[in-house]
Order: C-alpha cells, then structure tokens, then sequence
C-alpha cells in the first residue's frame, strides 16, 4: 500500500479537484483522506455517504470552578497566553486563547482549574459515489491540534487500506508548510505539488518543497493554469529539474475546473474530453512511479 | 483602524486585495500592510520598497542544562510531550513546545532555562506612504501563531493605530486566523461564487460571529460559478461590500506580480466601494 499526498503550498491552486479526479479515476482501489481539515471541500465532489462518525478529542482546556476560587490570581500571573480573563471580579479562560498548558491548573493553590478534554471536531468514515472509502473530518472552529486530527484521518485511511489490502491511499492536503501539513507528510510514499504559475505560485512551490525534502520523500509536480504565464512555467520547469521533481502534467487555464464544481462532480465526469484525458495520463504515470520500489 | 482580510478557502484572492488596497490608499495616506500568512507570504512579490528593519524572531524553547535531580517534574507537567525524562537524560522536542514556561518554571532546580531558538525573520519595508511588514516561518517550524503574535506586536509597537492597517490573514478557519484577526476592528471575507468559496464562506462566518467582529464579503472572480454566495450573503444579512470582475487579464496581472488597479478602472472602483465602507465604519464609531 502506497500513501500519496496532495499538497501544494499556496491555496487555490486546484489540489483538491486533482484529488477528486484521481480518486474518482481509483475509484474502489483507493481510500481517500481529506485531511484539509480546517477547509474541508473533497466531498463536494466525492459526495459521500457518512457510514461512521466519530468526535475528536485532542488535547486540554483549562476550566476555572467558580465555587473553588479564591481569586489569588496566580492563574492569570502565569498563563503565557493571556488567556485567563478578570472581568466583574472574576477569573475565567478564554477558550479561544487556552492552549491547553495546564501550567495554571499546576499552580492552583485551592486546585479550582481541573483539565478538560477538549472536543476539536468530527471524523467520518464514508463510501463515496463510486463506491470507494472516504475518511473526512471537520475541525471545530478556531480549534488548536489540526495536526493530530489530520493524522487520525490518514492513520484510519492507512488501517482501512490495509485491511482491505488496497493498492493506495490518496491524501488531500492543506495549505501552507505548518502543523496539519507536516502531519499529512509523515509516512508518505510520494508527493504531488500542484502549483500554477504566478509570482506567488513559485514562491510557495520553492517552500513547500524544502519541507518535503526534510522528509526525504520522492516528488512530483503538477502544473495547473500552465498557460496563463509561460515565462513563470517555465521557471518552473526549470526548478523541477533542478531539483530532480519528476513533471507529471501541465493543466491549461479553463473554467471548467470552476463549472464542473458548480455541477458538483469531478473533472472527469464534467468534461470527457481534454482535461480528463490530461489527468487520466497524469494519474497512471502517478501510479507507475509508485511501483518496484517496496 | 485596524482591518484583516481573510478567507477560509487558500487561492480565493486575499493577497490580491490587501496588497491592491493598501497601494490604492497609500496614494493618498499612510498604510500599514502587514502580511501574516507567515507560512507562505506572498504580499511582499507585489511591494517593492527600501528595507527599514530586518530581524530574526524567536520563540522560547526550555534548554537542559543538565545540573539536576531528575525528578521528572518537567516531562510530568507539559501537555505537548514536548519534555522527555529519559533515564539520566532530558530531552527537549522543540517543534512540539508551545513555550508556556511550565517546565522551566515550576522545575526545583532550575535546569530547564527558556532560551531563545529561531522561528522565523520579519522584514519592514518603506515604499512612498505605505508600509508593509512581513514575518516567514522557518521551514520545519510547524506553530505559525507564536510568530503570528510577534509580528503584531511589532506593527503595535511601530505604527499609531490611527492610521490603516491592513493584515493579510493565514487561510483555514483554525488557530493561525484566530490570532490574526481576533484584535482587528473589522474582517474582510475574500470568497469566490463557487461552491469551494461558499463552504468555506460560510465556515468562516461562523468563526468570525465567534469572535463577535463586524465583517463584510469581497466576491473575488465575479462572474464564473453560480449564484450561491450571492444568495447566502442576502439571505443572511452579510454586506458585500464589492465584486471584482472574473477576467483573466486580471490573473494574468497576478501572474507576473503586478498591481491590478493600476490597469482597470473597474477594479479601482470595486476599491473605492470597499474605502467607503471603512469611512462609514469610522463615522459609525465617533456617533
């Protein structure tokens, strides 16, 4: 079994279109993940049907038992957040603010500050519309530990995979080169960075390569709008090969990606010419660089 | 006046309106833009300037210094198992501290000192009236909201607040956005009029009701998709403070890091639209 992870930096470059496509093209030799936890948009297209749901507790919120205390306000004194609040003279946590520390709970003199698990969000096992596994999730709002969330969902997939004896799990990441980004990383077989050229699109391509080489695992990349600025795609293709990322693709600048979404389906269900044509190439050259290498 | 732009869907157009309205009123004012999407900061390719202050900036990690009991007080209270007692051994997981000072602290033999370690550089740059500042997290470093607050701090302690300051917000509805805009005076939702857009639209609205702000939409690429944000945005009562044109000369624009309003009238006066909700907002706070 082979973890593939979509990722791509910048927002917006059109991962998780790509994923849906790739998933609906695996259809039931797949599981999907969507571990864009805090953004979660894969089912739009994969529409799945929620076999399973499960909350998520991750980490601790500090409660202050209003009956217990003494008003010392030791609590507030150590809290490096800033988040233990004095308003009508009386101390409460902010819960936005709380990172779960538990430093004022230990100084507590009259131990009015117990620990509470914290409840950041949902995770669904599904059956998508072709039939395959989807494991989802839906971070609470403004919730901390999107990164433990994203390994429950990868770590379920991975286990469903397995059980099932599938030949992949397709992982559609988020954003940026933080916390649930990092976590959709570890363990992965192969990377797919989809990028477009723009300014910015190279920019965040540059980084969020540099985060995957930390993992040392094998790359390739996606080119999306590549028409749009040859001179950019080019820059681009120039540091693929600089860096020995393999060129799976280039997309061309359609809103077809934006009417397929509106119809709620995947890019190969919408358009049966061009554009799936590209991705079906795309995606069995995914598959080939995934095999003699176990 | 302090004013965030964000959106809960990556791509929507965030950097586009901060770095077109910040140019757009420094023509005239003193604008702050500061860039808080520190994990991938993309304002500073469309701002050029002269650099005014560069620093590295840091977050507080506990160092062993090996002079101890080994209690194990510290593995025992961190909530990160960021501390490990390991036979006659202590070991610090930087990545995973949240620098709450709890085992360096409240450790009976001072051994765990808060030592400064790199997460990060942020850059102040002059152009004309505006000034922008930007934070990038190091590679590897996983928290971006320790950074996030730094930078704040910075802007609070260089610029009035008197004049406008534009943040450029992280993407996602989680705890990078939360620290971005929890301080501002007013949030504008970036989305695009497709269903990607509206979910996360609507995910985003319900942080920002949250945080009790006072907030407006910018449709971004008006025009493609359907009819579904303009709808909710009626049917919930949210003020669409503008729309700017689905064109691709725009993104072409984009592309190459070039400042749109500069080339199309229209956008310049989706601008003015967004302008002039800020100075009802002003006169909405002096009554």
């Amino acid at each position: 079994m082979k973890e593939i992870v979509i990722i791509s930096g910048k927002g917006g470059t059109g991962k998780t279109s790509l994923a849906a496509a790739f998933a609906y093209l695996g259809g039931t030799d797949i599981v999907t993940a969507d571990c864009d936890v805090d953004a979660a948009d894969l089912h739009l297209l994969l529409q799945p049907e929620v076999k399973k749901a499960e909350d998520f507790y991750s980490g601790q919120l500090a409660r202050i038992d209003q009956d217990l205390c003494n008003q010392c306000g030791c609590c507030e004194e150590v809290c490096r957040f800033d988040a233990v609040k004095f308003l009508n003279g009386k101390y409460s946590i902010d819960t936005l603010g709380c990172e779960g520390c538990g430093y004022c709970s230990h100084v507590c003199p009259v131990g009015a500050i117990p620990m509470e698990e914290n409840n950041v969000g949902e995770w669904y096992i599904s059956t998508t519309k072709v039939g395959s596994t989807m494991v989802h999730a839906r971070l609470g709002i403004g919730a901390e530990n999107s990164g433990k969330l994203v390994t429950k969902v990868k770590n379920e997939a991975k286990k469903i995979a397995e059980e099932k004896d599938l030949d992949f799990v397709l992982v559609d990441g988020s954003p940026g080169v933080g916390c649930p980004v990092v976590s959709s990383l570890s363990g992965a077989d192969f990377v797919i960075l989809v990028t477009e050229p723009t300014v910015s699109g190279l920019h965040d391509l540059i980084r969020v390569h540099q985060l995957v080489n930390k993992f040392k695992i094998r790359v390739g990349c996606i080119i999306n709008k590549a028409d749009l600025n040859l001179k950019v795609t080019s820059e681009i293709k120039d540091f693929l090969t600089q860096e020995k990322i393999v060129h799976i693709g280039d997309l061309p600048y359609n809103d077809i990606f934006t009417n397929a979404m509106v119809n709620g389906q995947t890019i190969i269900e919408y358009d049966q010419n061009g554009l799936s044509a590209i991705i079906n190439v795309s995606w069995k050259k995914i598959k080939k660089l995934q095999q003699g290498d176990n | 006046m302090d004013i965030a732009i964000a959106s809960g869907k990556g791509g929507t157009g965030k950097t586009t309106l901060a770095t077109n309205l910040a140019s757009y009123l420094a023509e005239k004012d003193k604008v702050v833009l500061v860039d808080l999407d520190v994990e991938e900061p993309n304002s500073g390719l469309f701002i050029n300037g002269e650099i005014v202050h560069e620093m590295d900036k840091f977050k507080m990690i506990p160092v062993w210094n090996k002079d101890c009991s080994l209690c194990g007080l510290c593995q025992e209270v961190c909530n990160y198992n960021a501390v490990l007692h390991l036979g006659v051994h202590i070991m610090v997981f930087s990545e995973l501290c949240h620098s709450c000072y709890a085992c360096s602290e409240l450790c009976p033999d001072s051994a765990l000192p808060m030592k400064p370690k790199k997460m990060g550089r942020l850059k102040h740059l002059q152009h004309g009236k505006l000034s922008f500042v930007e934070s990038r997290l190091e590679i590897g470093q996983e928290q971006a909201v320790p950074l996030i607050s730094q930078t704040k701090k910075y802007i609070n302690e260089n610029f009035y607040q008197e004049i406008i300051r534009i943040y450029d917000s992280p993407p996602g509805t989680s705890c990078p956005v939360i620290e971005a805009v929890k301080d501002v005076d007013y949030v504008i939702l970036v989305t695009e009029p497709t269903p990607f857009g509206l979910h996360d639209l609507k995910l985003t609205v319900e942080m920002i009701r949250k945080l009790d702000k006072r907030y407006g939409v910018v449709i971004n690429r008006f025009g493609i998709g359907d009819e579904g944000v303009s709808t909710y945005c009626r049917e919930e009562n949210i003020a669409v403070l503008a729309k700017i044109p689905n064109r691709r000369a725009i993104a072409e624009l984009y592309s190459r890091g070039e400042l749109v309003y500069k080339h199309f009238n229209d956008v310049k006066e989706q601008l003015d639209l967004i302008i002039r909700s800020f100075d009802q907002l002003v006169v909405g706070e002096s009554v």
